[in-house]
């Protein structure tokens, strides 16, 4: 047995130099030399400053913007450190609901957020992907019946038509890759930087009309704070 | 289910059958010894590595001695991974400042890596610096693949050497097996991965500040190096806590598809290097096909329950139809790019393979749905497999079932023309009972302790079906979970890195011990009287024994979790 120590312990010093130095710093170097925009987190900015990464989604509570799905990442409560507060889209914790279906908390959380679709718009079936959460909790993207069903909403908050911003949902819906890879999304920051740039929201009739942080529109915990401080 | 969703999954198994007979020659080739295209510049790095490690290359083991050397090398992987994670705080490559982890945990995250199980009880993003991700979890990814795999080709020598005494060299396998196999591929790999949006830098987490003025930290680092070869080596443990559902962790859905792939790729290959060894390839396609079948019946199954969607839902007039503007179905815990015909997918793969990384939570499915990922599990994920592991599983149902055809007609069964014998029977059967005892046994006594109960985020039978799996799945070696436990406990730490230890040592000790019987039989030409396990019948039988002696250990288990979830959601039960 003591003589297996000697190649143990030396292959195993060697494998962790190749594969556990060498082969991420060499990737590392030729990533950013091939891949630069992927490598360093597909990140956007706007107006020189960075304001998210197109790959994860944001939380957005306004009403003059379309909503992404609901979350159910959680951060470390502020006054207690061993307990957890909701923190939706919470980019640095990801993690899904883990709710089973039989669970009443499950359809009471549903039962909620579909009675505030429903009053938002009264006139579709609330999308099953806009009462759920996701899996990551940072998923960027909603199906394209959830983008449409938001867009009487959006199209008011910005005294939009609403063709406008159909128009502009589907511009930005992306299909499945080479046809049939995938579903069929919308990239929910993508689409709300087009319809700033579209039509700003200060410069719209109906401006005053979402206080940003109203909990009421929030998708995900109706009683969260909205704010989304990760700590470090 | 839509057609659409029905042609990725025909397309995906298309695709891995072209690449089966392929990557099968190249790993012949390099476990036979010969040179590969890339011998010229590797061969000298593999050379070197024997001198410093004192390593005799023609030297052969007999199978007491390639086991031990298989154990003291996981030992010193073992020790490794559990100083480097206590102590990563002192270390460099740590730009989060994360503490080191403490003893249970880094415990139960060694033992997780070595056995190729990755249950994840630590948290990624919010637990592992660099430097670990690094040197320690892609590390132990490449080598505890690299050890699978070459325990499975020493069985396979078993039957393929004739009088012998000895069943290779573990270093040289496991050398051979890292710098030509594994190295190259997850080169590939990540870079496929990073052109699709998979981040790779050592950067510290940025903070932005959103387009509505909330702050938001994305979590990054050197994600794509570690997740080709989590999916390559069917390891599955994650960069990030959401895993695979993770946009960082799985950018796209080409990305998906591409991962679904790789985990599949080197055990399906593992069948055609069977064939091969044993000089008739249709023995591999044999043992191809009996996976191939209970692959489709788990994917069916899985995805055509997810597509039912949640009864309750459709009461509150929600809309789960799919069409071409959505997926539908049972969205809870699934992202929006994957949908149901992808989440089941992969679900179903993951837990065919050893792999455990998820794209989904197996946790929120409906409960026929999640039953599919835990019985693949239980079968002893011998549907492909994980790398190695799934082959040298299969085959210990191969030669149950051959045992259990010659016992139909009185006649000593032969398998790849060994007579099969009392005592590759025992050693078989005894390989196989350990499981149970791991995962029910364990799954028992946490049902019966507070620190058990405690640990559950889900009342009712959900709560049990949640237990069960985290227990079924340490013990497969699989590493997914339904992920509302809370199995960051010394309690569970503990017990859950005990069930990784048996179902990993415990079944390959046995294993080798048939190839070691096996090895030094003569070879026993087929007659009229042999059994042919190349055909239609065998496969029928494979199938069968795989699925009975499955249903007969865990039947009772499942009716107690999944089984009454199900008709308790149908009835309207609530917990």
């Amino acid at each position: 047995m003591l003589n297996h120590f000697r190649p143990a312990i030396v292959l195993f010093v060697l494998f962790t130099a190749l594969t556990g130095l060498a082969y991420p710093l060499a990737l590392t170097g030729i990533a950013h030399t091939l891949f630069p925009r992927q490598a360093g987190g597909s990140l956007i900015e706007k107006d020189g400053k960075v304001i998210g990464s197109s790959l994860i989604g944001q939380n957005f509570t306004g009403e003059q913007y379309f909503h992404g799905r609901p979350s159910a990442t959680t951060d470390t409560d502020p006054n207690d450190s061993t307990k957890t507060v909701p923190a939706p889209y919470n980019a640095a914790n990801s993690a899904g609901s883990n709710i089973g279906p039989t669970a009443k908390s499950l359809i009471d959380r549903v039962k909620d957020d579909t009675a505030k679709l429903k009053a938002e718009n009264p006139n579709a079936p609330v999308p099953v992907d806009l009462v759920t959460t996701s899996a990551s909790g940072i998923d960027p993207h909603v199906s394209p019946a959830a983008a449409d069903f938001q867009v009487p909403r959006v199209a008011k908050a910005r005294g939009l038509g609403e063709d406008a911003v159909r128009e502009l949902v589907a511009q930005h819906t992306e299909g499945r890759t080479l046809g049939f890879i995938g579903e069929p999304v919308v990239n929910v920051l993508e689409l709300n930087l087009a319809l700033d740039a579209a039509a700003p929201v200060k410069t719209a009739p109906a401006a005053p009309a979402a206080p940003a942080a109203d909990p009421a529109t929030a998708p995900a915990n109706p009683a969260a704070p909205a704010a989304t401080e990760a700590g470090h | 289910m839509t057609l659409n969703g029905w042609v990725q999954i025909l397309i995906y198994f298309v695709l891995l059958t072209l690449i089966t007979r392929p990557l099968g020659g190249f790993l012949f080739r390099v476990f036979e010894g010969r040179s590969t295209l890339i011998s010229r510049v590797l061969g000298p790095v593999e050379r070197g590595f024997y001198k410093l490690a004192g390593v005799d290359a023609k030297a052969e083991q007999h199978w007491t001695s390639y086991t031990l050397a298989m154990l003291v090398f996981n030992l010193v992987c073992f020790v490794a991974l559990y100083l480097l994670q206590l102590y990563q705080n002192l270390l460099p490559l740590n730009p989060q400042g994360m503490s080191g982890l403490t003893a249970d945990l880094a415990f139960n995250t060694a033992i997780s890596f070595v056995t190729n199980t990755n249950w994840q009880s630590y948290g990624g993003e919010t637990t592992m610096s660099y430097l670990t991700d690094m040197l320690g979890l892609t590390v132990h990814n490449f080598v505890s693949a690299a050890t699978g795999i070459a325990l499975a080709v020493a069985l396979v020598r078993g039957f393929s050497r004739r009088s012998g005494k000895t069943i290779g060299n573990f270093w040289v396998d496991l050398t051979r097996c890292t710098l030509y196999v594994l190295l190259p591929l997850a080169i590939v790999a990540a870079l496929f991965l990073i052109w699709q949006g998979m981040p790779q830098n050592l950067s510290a987490y940025t903070d932005v500040s959103t387009l509505e003025g909330a702050k938001q930290t994305i979590a990054q680092g050197p994600v794509a190096s570690q997740v080709a070869i989590k999916m390559l080596g069917t390891n599955g443990g994650g960069f990030f806590n959401a895993n695979a559902a993770h946009p960082f962790e799985n950018p796209t859905a080409l990305s998906d598809f591409f991962q679904i792939l790789l985990i599949f790729a080197i055990p399906a290959a593992l069948t055609n290097l069977l064939g091969r060894m044993v000089k008739s390839e249709l023995q591999g396609w044999a043992i191809y096909s009996a996976m191939a079948v209970l692959f489709f019946v788990g994917v069916t199954t899985c995805y055509w329950a997810e597509s039912q969607g949640n009864p309750q839902f459709a009461a509150l007039g929600i809309d789960q139809q799919a069409s071409s503007l959505q997926a539908g179905g049972n969205m809870e815990g699934k992202e929006a790019r994957f949908g149901i015909a992808r989440s089941t997918l992969f679900a179903t793969i993951t837990t065919d393979a050893s792999c455990g990384a998820i794209n989904s939570w197996h946790d929120s499915y409906t409960p026929l749905g999640g039953m599919v990922p835990l019985v693949n599990i239980l079968l002893g994920e011998v549907i492909f497999g994980g790398v190695g592991a799934g082959l040298y599983g299969m085959l210990a149902f191969a030669i149950a079932a051959v045992f259990i055809a010659g016992l139909m007609v009185g006649r000593t069964p032969e398998y790849l023309g060994k007579k099969i014998e009392a005592k590759e029977v025992k050693m078989i059967m005894l390989a196989l009972l350990c499981l149970p005892l791991a995962n029910i046994g364990m799954t028992a006594l946490a049902v019966v302790l507070p620190q058990g109960l405690s640990g559950l985020s889900n009342a009712g039978p959900h709560g049990f079906s949640e237990l069960f799996y985290a227990y079924a799945s340490a013990t497969g070696n699989n590493g997914s979970a339904f992920g509302g436990i809370s199995a960051n406990t010394p309690f569970y730490n503990i017990t859950l890195a005990l069930s990784m230890m048996i179902g990993r040592f415990a079944f390959i000790v046995p294993m080798m011990a048939v190839a070691g019987s096996l090895v030094v039989k003569k070879h026993t030409p087929a007659s009229a009287g042999t059994f042919p396990t190349d055909g239609g019948l065998f496969i029928g039988l494979l199938v069968g024994v795989v699925i009975i002696v499955g249903g007969l250990t865990y039947f009772p288990a499942l009716a107690l979790g999944p089984i009454v979830e199900h008709f308790s959601m149908l009835a309207g039960n609530l917990y």
